[in-house]
């Protein structure tokens, strides 16, 4: 490949190197729309907020560096409550995602099983046709979940999608390793455990990331869910913050003159705040993203 | 090993029903074991909902329950579509979905081509990292990012002064709200989307291409002749798979991003559903549960006519 890049290089003509410049350029141009809304953003968290009221236009640097929004939005009340909900929806989710997954996955993985065809139809119904949002809505209040984060936790406890990649995991292990496992006087629980999960791991991972991200990033169904503001998740705070303009703000903005002032400090901060740990852990994990959607494709 | 499974096939095969499943049961008893909570799952958090899709043909009153509203038909399917709101909620969301494929479709493509002619394998993976990147920000915060730099002076407003444009707050012109829909729909979702094709791209034999340079091709001809017809099935795949969701209008979003103003030009039939009900201050549960049944059943069919439009064409379908 690096042999053939450099004969090709040898031989280039002068239109294939004006066309590498026009497509390297369209890139960086590319790669800068893509980043500096992101950096605006980091740049104006760090600035004061006279400033910024009173200059516009582009910034590349902090000016005025302050690192009061940030202190700002931490006396917040309900920002701390919004990261301590979300890391319990996630601690008790992401476990039972992945057990139900595998669960499903080498069910449908597996040969030989009666009733296969029929729960295998009930699961992938479930991907086309829904109750819609009233019917759920009810449902969830009927189960007496109304209010309650389990009502963030278990309407979603498996992915349909999320399992065919696991079955796909699955089928890709050899039958002759189940069958020798069976014969040494295994069951098909101390399979999954023992042989099955930990073949399957980078797929794994991949669920664990997907779901993770899934959870971190919902926000509608708390919106309808949960009542009491100190449930909220981080999302939904952020939402009340930046979006909606709620009076979710009055009493943490007691302090401050004017709820405005106070939304207006902390919305850089908050943004950063939410965003940060996914974008640190993103590129690390690139390519078991990556690998999901080429599983998913096959299927897909 | 090959001949006993025959035959314990061919004994199998003699059992009466009765006793293939009693067999069956004791056998797979551990996979059954597994697979009961997730039925449990589906009956309670899937199937349930479904059975209560019943309200959309009951005058449904929360007072009153499920079993003890009166059946009314289809009444509220006519009155939803004798509603003036009706052609505005179909219109809107064929549009904006429309807009989405006509300028979504197509951008991960030219993205993926552009980087398949990157000679720099450094400079292709910083690219791939930077461009990914958007996909995993919330929605929360992309529809926080949009608001904040569409204000009146905002960002957009600076740029577009500069070039001789008027301050405004953009997201509440009605004219502006779609574009800001799929313009920050394609900022989120090129470089993700893109990765499909960038795997179907390697797999393209690079021979072909040395016989192409042989011939004389240029790298445009090149593009022309050999990437784009490798790339063909993958997209014919895609673009029949993205056909068949087109009313899956991403609703979450319109409801972070519109209000009032722009309601004409925004709504859809999501984001009606939730306006009547949950986020009304009387709801009209079963009117709302009315137009969602109407808006999967319409989804349903959409996915069936494209599914067996791609199995004729491409031999490549769902189910």
């Amino acid at each position: 490949m690096t042999k053939a890049a450099h004969t090709n290089r040898i031989r280039e003509s002068t239109g294939s190197k004006v066309f590498n410049v026009i497509n390297a350029i369209l890139l960086i141009f590319l790669c800068f729309l893509t980043l500096y809304p992101i950096w605006y953003c980091l740049v104006a968290s760090f600035t004061a907020t006279s400033y910024l009221s009173a200059h516009q236009g582009i910034m590349f640097i902090p000016h005025m560096f302050t690192t009061s929004a940030y202190r700002l939005a931490f006396t917040h009340p309900l920002l701390l409550s919004g990261y301590r909900n979300i890391l319990i929806v996630l601690v008790v989710s992401v476990p039972l995602n992945i057990i139900l997954t595998v669960f499903t996955g080498y069910f449908l993985a597996s040969r030989d099983v009666l009733l296969k065809p029929v729960i295998q139809f009930m699961i992938m119904f479930t991907m086309f046709f829904n109750g819609g949002m009233i019917p759920t809505f009810l449902n969830i209040r009927d189960l007496g979940l109304y209010n309650t984060l389990w009502a963030l936790i278990l309407p979603g406890a498996i992915s349909v999608y999320n399992c065919i990649i696991c079955r796909t995991a699955i089928q890709s292990i050899p039958a002759s390793l189940n069958e020798s496992a069976y014969l040494d006087g295994a069951n098909d629980l101390v399979i999954v455990f023992r042989l099955t999960l930990p073949l399957i791991m980078p797929t794994i991972a991949v669920l664990v990331l997907y779901y993770g991200i899934g959870h971190w990033n919902a926000w509608f169904p708390a919106s309808i869910y949960l009542q009491d503001n100190d449930k909220l998740p981080i999302q939904n705070i952020m939402r009340s913050i930046l979006i909606a303009n709620s009076n979710l703000l009055n009493a943490a903005a007691s302090e401050t003159d004017k709820v405005d002032d106070f939304a207006e400090t902390i919305k850089y901060s908050t943004i950063i705040l939410t965003t940060v740990p996914v974008l640190c852990i993103y590129p690390f994990l690139q390519k078991y993203f990556v690998k999901g959607v080429m599983i998913g494709a096959v299927k897909g | 090993m090959a001949k006993s499974n025959a035959v314990i096939n061919a004994h199998y095969k003699r059992l009466s029903p009765g006793k293939k499943i009693a067999r069956d049961f004791s056998h797979n008893k551990y996979k059954y074991l597994m697979i009961l909570p997730v039925l449990v799952y589906l009956i309670l958090f899937c199937y349930k909902p479904m059975y209560g899709i019943q309200i959309a043909f009951k005058n449904f009153k929360v007072t009153r329950g499920m079993a003890k509203s009166p059946w009314v038909g289809l009444y509220w399917f006519e009155h939803f579509f004798n509603d003036p709101y009706f052609w505005r909620l179909l219109r809107n969301t064929f549009t904006i979905s429309g807009l989405t494929i006509l300028f979504g479709f197509p951008a991960p493509i030219v993205l993926a081509l552009m980087l398949n002619e990157v000679r720099n394998s450094k400079f292709k993976r910083t690219v791939q990292t930077i461009t990914y990147m958007p996909y995993f920000i919330s929605l929360v915060v992309l529809c926080s990012l949009i608001k904040i730099y569409c204000q009146q002076y905002g960002l957009v407003s600076d740029i577009v002064s500069f070039f001789g444009g008027v301050k405004q707050n953009w997201l509440q012109d009605p004219r502006y709200f779609r574009i800001i829909y799929v313009i920050s729909d394609i900022w989120q979702g090129i470089g993700w989307n893109s990765i499909i094709y960038l795997a179907a791209l390697s797999g393209i034999d690079q021979e072909q291409y040395e016989a192409a340079r042989i011939d004389g091709a240029n790298r445009f001809q090149q593009m022309l002749h050999i990437t784009l017809p490798g790339l063909l099935p993958t997209i014919t795949i895609l673009f029949i798979l993205r056909m068949g969701s087109i009313l899956n209008v991403g609703y979450e979003k319109i409801l972070l991003l519109y209000q009032p103003t722009t309601y004409e030009v925004a709504d859809v039939f999501s984001t009606y559903t939730y306006r009547i009900s949950l986020g009304a201050t009387t709801p009209q549960y079963s009117l709302s549960t009315a137009v969602s049944l109407f808006n999967t059943v319409v989804n349903v069919v959409f996915l069936l006519i494209t599914n067996f439009l791609s199995g004729r064409t491409t031999e490549s379908s769902l189910f």
